[in-house]
């Protein structure tokens, strides 16, 4: 009962409090169309390719290459000036046998872009001169076959059929666009969650605090937990309709797919979201001030960044990585990651949402302790 | 005599290496005002905290209703009101008034009459239904006072509850005060207005972590052979 009026009265206060509501739902919105934008076309740059003096199978190839524009210059000078003006992102010359390749540099995913291209239609007219070559020696054995019993033909048209390679792609999860974005939205979404119900939890209780809310209710006979649980149930009411407004637009403006139950994300992201809560309710009691409570941001919130997943955490010394296990957003997005790449029931994360509950428990009990600091009983 | 309220014997609070209370001894009986008067600093609101269990008593005896303090279940029956307002601003007076019915435990039908009867007393009806953000200083005091008076607790526990309201409104609060303490209930008041301390019915005079004087007022200005409680609280001081 009290718990519900509690949970009720938060609610009120965060409903009419606009700019902080707006900060909670459109922040991470905004947020996620912008990185969707910068990492996406991060993935796609258009190279400008000079050529000069360049056999026209190769040209063909490279200007048939995605991305990547093919303008002829007659001479070198010519192309060194359009290089220098910017025009074109690199030269490629022909010189006997020899290619000479000069890159402007100043982006060097562009100059990446310049060299993979080169590689594959190099490849490709290498291919296609082998296979003009291959179709005239089978020809040749085709006459010699004719003469042939009728036996071995088969074989040959099997051997026909495999020198005309034609490659297609299998993607498990999503196409040839899936990029960087899709591989850390889930960590991202946590981090949300996570962000702003810490920060907005911790001051509301630190209001509470230093308004003298706290001791008046504190002198009602209140039990401790059910301040501390209707804390929990009004954000984890908030955080679902956070998590709910990120999937939406992540699946229907972002487009991103997501394979496994969306109900799992959100599940994931509530248990997150009373972790965060716990955690900023702890915090808050050593702050004296909203300032204050501002200050844990760059020693408790951005160092999860760093070990959440986003930075792939294989590559880190053994005793940085060790650090993730007490992270809890490495916890939520290595389920949620799960839940929409692999599609991953919720048995499969048992281990995940384990210690997420270990922490939301641990978390739980030093607060309900802890408000002892202004009530002995 | 009337039966005790408030029983502190031999008080003594710490806080780190400072003994803030030193040896606190009175009591509050049925039917009386105790004012609690000091300079600042001089533990009021300490002995107050104690006396809810918001605090724990290094030494000594904390009891209300004959029962040692800490006790959750006893602060049913303490209405208190801070000397901060202590509410939320982002919701209206009626909102607030019943959320801490709320959490008081009182049914919905007494909900509702207490509201509209705490209102009345301390004069907010008309302005139930705004938000306290709106409210006058004066105001978000009485709405406080309005808190701590919801349940008709049997002992009331105020810290400085008529900083910044009216002489017309003090009058009536002070009469609503006389009223409930005719009903058989206890009052525990602090206060720096030394008129105000004329109008209880036993004064506690609190310096240095002891209660220096515990008296009827007219007695006590006897007793320093003076005109007025300011007078009895500044040569306790030892200003006169």
């Amino acid at each position: 009962m009290r718990i519900i009026s509690i949970m009720n009265r938060v609610l009120k206060e965060l409903f009419r409090d606009k700019r902080t509501l707006a900060l909670m739902f459109l922040a991470p919105v905004l947020i996620l169309l912008l990185m969707s934008f910068i990492f996406n076309s991060n993935s796609s740059t258009n190279v400008d390719i000079a050529t000069v003096s360049m056999p026209s199978s190769i040209s063909k190839n490279l200007d048939q290459t995605k991305h990547v524009n093919v303008t002829k210059y007659s001479t070198k000078k010519a192309a060194n000036k359009a290089l220098k003006d910017d025009k074109v992102d690199a030269i490629i010359q022909q010189k006997g046998n020899d290619y000479d390749l000069t890159y402007a540099n100043t982006d060097s995913t562009k100059t990446a872009a310049v060299k993979m291209a080169f590689k594959n239609s190099m490849t490709t007219t290498t291919i296609s001169t082998l296979k003009s070559k291959l179709t005239v020696a089978s020809t040749a054995l085709a006459k010699v076959q004719s003469q042939m019993p009728t036996a071995t033909t088969s074989t040959a048209q099997k051997k026909q059929a495999s020198t005309t390679p034609k490659i297609t792609n299998h993607y498990v999860y999503g196409d040839s666009d899936t990029g960087f974005f899709d591989k850390i939205l889930p960590i991202l979404m946590g981090f949300f969650v996570f962000f702003f119900v810490f920060l907005i939890s911790g001051m509301a209780l630190l209001k509470e605090r230093t308004s003298g809310t706290l001791d008046r209710l504190l002198a009602t006979p209140v039990k401790r937990q059910d301040i501390v649980f209707g804390y929990m149930a009004s954000y984890g009411i908030l955080a679902v309709i956070q998590t709910i407004i990120i999937v939406m637009v992540t699946v229907w403006l972002l487009g991103i797919q997501v394979v496994g139950n969306i109900f799992n994300v959100i599940l994931v992201n509530l248990i997150l979201a009373l972790v965060a809560l716990a955690f900023g309710i702890l915090v808050s009691t050593f702050a004296n001030s909203e300032f204050q409570m501002m200050q844990f941001i760059p020693i408790l919130v951005i160092p999860q960044v760093f070990f959440s997943g986003i930075i792939p955490l294989d590559s880190m010394a053994g005793w940085v990585r060790d650090i993730s296990y007490i992270i809890p957003i490495k916890y939520s997005g290595d389920a949620a990651a799960r839940v929409i790449m692999q599609g991953d029931g919720l048995s499969s994360l048992g281990l995940d949402i384990g210690v997420l509950f270990i922490f939301l428990v641990v978390l739980t009990i030093l607060n309900v302790v802890g408000l002892k600091r202004y009530r002995k009983v | 005599m009337a039966d005790s309220i408030i029983s502190l014997k031999h008080l003594v609070k710490k806080f780190g290496n400072q003994t803030v209370l030193k040896d606190i001894n009175f009591d509050v009986h049925t039917s009386e005002i105790v004012g609690l008067i000091g300079p600042s600093g001089a533990g009021k609101s300490t002995v107050i905290k104690t006396a809810l269990g918001m605090e724990l008593a290094d030494g000594g005896s904390a009891k209300v209703f004959n029962k040692t303090m800490p006790n959750r279940e006893l602060l049913a029956d303490i209405g208190y009101m801070a000397q901060t307002d202590a509410l939320y601003d982002d919701l209206s007076g009626k909102e607030n008034l019943k959320f801490f019915a709320d959490m008081k435990g009182l049914s919905k039908q007494e909900t509702a009459k207490e509201i509209d009867h705490v209102a009345k007393v301390v004069d907010l009806t008309d302005d139930l239904n705004k938000r306290v953000s709106g409210y006058s200083g004066g105001m978000m005091r009485r709405l406080s006072l309005a808190i701590a008076l919801l349940g008709k607790p049997k002992l009331l526990i105020l810290d400085e509850p008529t900083v910044g309201i009216d002489p017309a409104l003090r009058r009536q609060i002070w009469k609503e005060l006389k009223h409930t303490r005719d009903e058989g209930r206890g009052i525990l008041i602090t206060t720096h207005v030394m008129d105000e301390a004329e109008l209880t019915d036993k004064v506690a005079l609190l310096l240095d972590g002891k209660v220096m004087a515990f008296d009827k007022p007219d007695v006590l200005k006897m007793q320093y052979d003076v005109d007025s409680i300011e007078d009895v609280f500044l040569k306790a001081e030892g200003v006169l």
